[in-house]
């Protein structure tokens, strides 16, 4: 097995660890923030992010030093920090361990952002169903004011950087960066025309930078051990440091593997997670959440950085790896994601909204063998009427599932079909199809 | 965020208003925002606290102390498929049936609620205690079965487990099989020496 240290998990991997104020310090925590408060100026700070080459662990993987470095210059007015925890990518769990074993890790990344861009604000925006993450969130933050590392004046340096938790309510597009703001200004969670960008036109309208969890959760360590140290991990240039992946479906050992970027997917699934839970071989695998499209076993070697993955015609994402063994049957999985999107469509965009419920109701109909002929090409049809002509990515995502499957797995879609025509009566309208 | 029915209009509430019950809480959340319209969804998290759900008295008194119109208030409110806008049973089982979960068995799990309760998706029982709800992804893809009730989180679900959640809660309001501080695969336990 593959021998690595871990950074993110490293802590609540020892025996005992509770994750508390006094746990977090007894290893080093809160200590970048003594290093840099008052005694290295905020520009320093993001050129040493922008230079560890540290890229959004959310899902689209956006350098963040960079994101930090499109505030105006200058501005004078406030400026916001989120935290996006709305963790709702399907196969996506990994935000909700790091929040509920090591919330005093990710309050210090929160408070290096605050400071290198000049926010004194702070809201974490966490998924309304983390009950307990945000419990512990909040009594993690009272913590750390009573220590001086959040609230005014923080290590009596004369900064002002305060955080609360604000809890989202049941709607996976407010993980979406400009949705998540308008749900925050307390309207319906729909994301917002770019540009302008947040960087610019964030909350309230003012500049504001929103970070995922596991990128606010990898500051104290780039700060602590230097850029050099970081972009030396994984898989440089392009993908630095580790990742943190969720494991699902059929295999051994599911769950959550923090492993340097750059591994094969061989690797995380055999050696990490166990392999296949059954004697069945793996049959297929969406490698990360189910935004991106469905791979195959001839994709076991490709490595797990953003531009392998992408190269082979998916996304590395938000880091959420489903297995599916021999046996799956990968119409049924492909209706079943798009039945998620179907429900989570926020509505705004014709396109979506519509061609959700289109697909939705022509998968049904082939999984339950009362497809037509010409429905496949209809499936085609409404997905390239989706894809890139969305507000928001949510268009290109819902359609993955089964542009993805229809490419590697047609056949089976053929044979649902061929099944319908074969044991259904004809249809009055059938007969009107043929000449 | 589809299916929203209109508001009950049996929101009987009594009179006793948010603001006379809750203004420490209500005050305190208002504080943390900028603008008002952000507390918003934490006080209709507060109206469903208090009642079980969103009423429409309730959405009409937060509209007053936020200074936002009734419409403003219902338009945020239907949204999100965590503000309940009408009552649900005392505990309300949301199983996940996403993908992750049904390569994991959830149709099952939610068939064991229709045997063992004769309900399905979107129905209470009789005697008001449960409703049951298929729910979308809630982030236990690698403890899959699951599923939420009320705040907390049941996962890795066999039949027996189910039978003894339901028990106990049935029983006692609560069950210790709950998910603490979640991390999976467990962390290595400490070696015990000699």
């Amino acid at each position: 097995m593959l021998k690595h240290e871990l950074i993110l998990l490293k802590n609540m991997m020892q025996p005992g660890y509770t994750g508390s104020l006094q746990d977090y310090e007894r290893t080093g925590g809160y200590q970048a923030l003594r290093k840099v408060v008052g005694k290295v100026p905020p520009t320093e700070v993001t050129a040493t992010v922008m230079k560890s080459g540290l890229r959004g662990r959310g899902g689209a993987g956006f350098p963040t030093g960079v994101k930090w470095g499109f505030l105006p210059k200058g501005y004078q007015g406030p400026r916001y920090l989120c935290c996006n925890a709305d963790e709702s990518e399907p196969g996506t769990f990994k935000d909700r361990q790091l929040i509920e074993r090591d919330p005093h890790q990710i309050l210090e990344g929160i408070v290096l952002a605050c400071y290198a861009i000049g926010a004194e604000s702070a809201y974490i925006y966490i998924r309304g169903e983390f009950v307990l993450g945000a419990r512990i969130l909040e009594k993690a933050i009272a913590e750390a004011r009573t220590a001086g590392y959040i609230g005014t004046n923080i290590l009596s340096a004369g900064i002002t950087a305060n955080v609360w938790v604000h809890r989202g309510a049941g709607a996976y597009i407010c993980g979406e960066e400009t949705a998540l703001l308008e749900s925050l200004e307390g309207k319906r969670g729909l994301p917002r025309v770019k540009p302008p960008f947040p960087a610019t036109h964030g909350l309230y309208n003012k500049p504001t930078v929103v970070n995922n969890v596991e990128t606010l959760a990898n500051l104290p360590h780039i700060i602590s051990r230097g850029p050099g140290w970081f972009a030396s991990i994984g898989s440089p240039p392009k993908s630095t440091g580790t990742r943190i992946f969720c494991v699902s479906g059929h295999v051994k050992r599911s769950g959550n593997y923090e492993v340097p970027m750059g591994i094969t997917f061989r690797e995380l699934i055999y050696d990490q997670a166990g392999g296949m839970r059954s004697n069945k071989p793996l049959k297929a695998f969406i490698p990360g959440g189910a935004s991106a499209p469905f791979l195959t076993p001839d994709h076991l070697d490709v490595k797990l950085d953003f531009e392998s993955v992408a190269a082979a015609g998916s996304m590395l994402g938000s880091g959420g790896v489903t297995v599916m063994e021999e046996g799956t049957d990968m119409v049924w999985a492909a209706l079943r994601l798009m039945e998620f999107f179907y429900h989570e469509s926020c509505g705004k965009c014709s396109p979506c909204r519509e061609g959700s419920a289109w697909l939705v109701q022509t998968m049904r109909r082939i999984v339950a063998k009362r497809g037509r002929k010409e429905d496949l090409e209809t499936l085609v049809d409404l997905c390239k009427n989706i894809e890139g002509r969305t507000v928001c990515a949510f268009g290109d995502a819902e359609v993955a599932p089964i542009m993805s499957t229809l490419k590697y797995w047609r056949p089976e879609y053929i044979t649902l079909i061929h099944e319908a025509e074969a044991t259904n009566l004809i249809r009055p309208e059938q007969i009107v199809g043929r000449h | 965020m589809r299916a929203i029915e209109a508001p009950s209009s049996h929101g009987h509430r009594e009179s006793v208003m948010l603001k006379e019950k809750y203004q420490k809480e209500i005050d305190d959340i208002v504080s943390r925002y900028p603008v008002k319209r952000s507390a918003l969804i934490p006080l209709l998290y507060l109206a469903q606290q208090d009642e079980g759900f969103v009423s429409e008295t309730a959405m009409k008194e937060i509209a007053g102390l936020l200074r936002l119109t009734p419409p403003q208030v219902y338009e945020t409110a239907t949204f999100y498929t965590m503000l309940n806008l009408k009552r649900v049973g005392k505990f309300h089982l949301q199983v996940c049936k996403s993908l992750m979960c049904a390569l994991a068995g959830s149709d099952t799990v939610i068939g064991w609620v229709k045997t063992k309760f004769g309900i399905g998706p979107g129905e209470t029982t009789a005697d008001g205690l449960f409703t049951l709800s298929a729910v979308e992804c809630l982030a236990a893809c690698g403890t899959a079965p699951m599923m939420q009730v009320n705040e907390d989180y049941y996962e890795q679900l066999t039949e027996d487990k189910f039978d003894r959640i339901l028990a106990d809660l049935k029983k006692d309001g609560t069950c210790s099989l709950k998910t603490g501080p979640f991390m999976w695969p467990e962390a290595p336990k400490a070696q015990v020496k000699g």
